[in-house]
C-alpha cells in the first residue's frame, strides 16, 4: 500500500434487496487489490453490508463514503430514514424491528448494529427522529 | 479438503461451480438467520443453509465462505443464481437435512 488517502463514495437504492450488497462487495474488492490485509478486509466488508442492509430495511437508502489511509479505514453511512428512537435498545443483541418480509428473507434478527460494533474499532451513531441517521465505524490497519 | 472434494466426497448436486473449486475449507457451519452467519462464520466455511436467496450470496462473498450447501432440496432463485454465477461463487445442493449434510462435510474432513 502507498501512502495516499483513497475515498469511495456510494449511492445506496431504497428497496432494493437484489442490489443490497453491492457497495460492500465492491469496497472488498478494492481494499484487496490495494493489498489491505485479509482480516481488515472481512471486517470491513461485514460492518459495511450490514449498515447497507440496514439503509434498505429501514430507510430510503443512502449514501457511503469509504475512507481508506494508512492508519485506518474509516466509513461514513447517511440516510434520511426515520431515526433511531433508542439507540441502546437498537445496539442490542436480538432486538430488530424488521417487519415479517425482512425476516423471511433471513434477516431481522437483531444482528446488524451489534455486528457493526463488533467488527470495528470504533463506532459512534448519530440519530434524530425523522430526519435520519449518521454511523460512523473506524477499522484500524493495525 | 478442497471444495472440489466435497464435491466429490458427499455427492452433492453442483447448481454453480465458481472460480475457486480447489480452495481449501475451514469447516462446515451451518445457520439461516443471515445475520449471525455474516458475525459467525469462520473465513472459509462451507456454509450450509436453506436460504437460497440473493442475500445468501452477498453473506458469503463478504464473510469469505468457501462454497455455500443448500440443505433439505432447497434452491437458489433465478437472480441468485445469476449473482453466484456473476461473482463465481461455488454452490451445492442436496436433499439432505442441514444437520447430515455439515456431518457428511465434518466426516470428510476427518476421514
Amino acid at each position: 500500500m502507498n501512502n495516499d488517502t483513497i475515498v469511495m463514495s456510494y449511492v445506496v437504492p431504497a428497496d432494493d434487496f437484489t442490489r443490497a450488497g453491492e457497495a460492500s462487495s465492491n469496497v472488498k474488492g478494492k481494499l484487496k487489490k490495494m493489498g489491505v490485509p485479509p482480516e481488515i478486509v472481512r471486517k470491513v466488508a461485514i460492518a459495511m453490508y450490514e449498515g447497507e442492509i440496514n439503509m434498505v430495511i429501514h430507510a430510503t437508502g443512502g449514501t457511503i463514503d469509504v475512507t481508506v489511509s494508512p492508519e485506518e479505514i474509516l466509513m461514513v453511512l447517511k440516510d434520511q430514514g426515520p431515526g433511531i428512537e433508542n439507540i441502546d435498545l437498537a445496539m442490542q443483541a436480538g432486538y430488530s424491528t424488521a417487519p415479517d418480509n425482512i425476516r423471511s428473507l433471513g434477516f431481522g434478527a437483531g444482528m446488524g448494529l451489534p455486528n457493526m460494533k463488533r467488527y470495528t474499532d470504533e463506532m459512534e451513531i448519530e440519530s434524530k427522529l425523522g430526519v435520519g441517521t449518521t454511523v460512523t465505524m473506524k477499522v484500524k490497519m493495525v | 479438503m478442497k471444495v472440489n472434494d466435497i464435491i466429490e466426497k458427499c455427492g452433492f448436486k453442483v447448481l454453480n461451480l465458481g472460480e475457486s473449486p480447489d480452495r481449501e475449507i475451514s469447516a462446515p457451519y451451518c445457520c439461516d438467520l443471515l445475520s449471525i452467519a455474516m458475525g459467525k462464520m469462520p473465513a472459509d466455511s462451507a456454509w450450509v443453509t436453506v436460504m437460497g436467496n440473493i442475500n445468501t450470496l452477498a453473506v458469503a462473498t463478504l464473510a469469505d465462505a468457501s462454497c455455500i450447501i443448500l440443505a433439505e432440496g432447497s434452491r437458489l432463485d433465478e437472480a441468485a443464481l445469476q449473482k453466484a454465477k456473476d461473482q463465481g461463487i461455488t454452490v451445492l445442493m442436496t436433499e439432505l437435512p442441514i444437520f447430515d449434510a455439515a456431518l457428511k462435510i465434518y466426516q470428510g474432513q476427518h476421514a
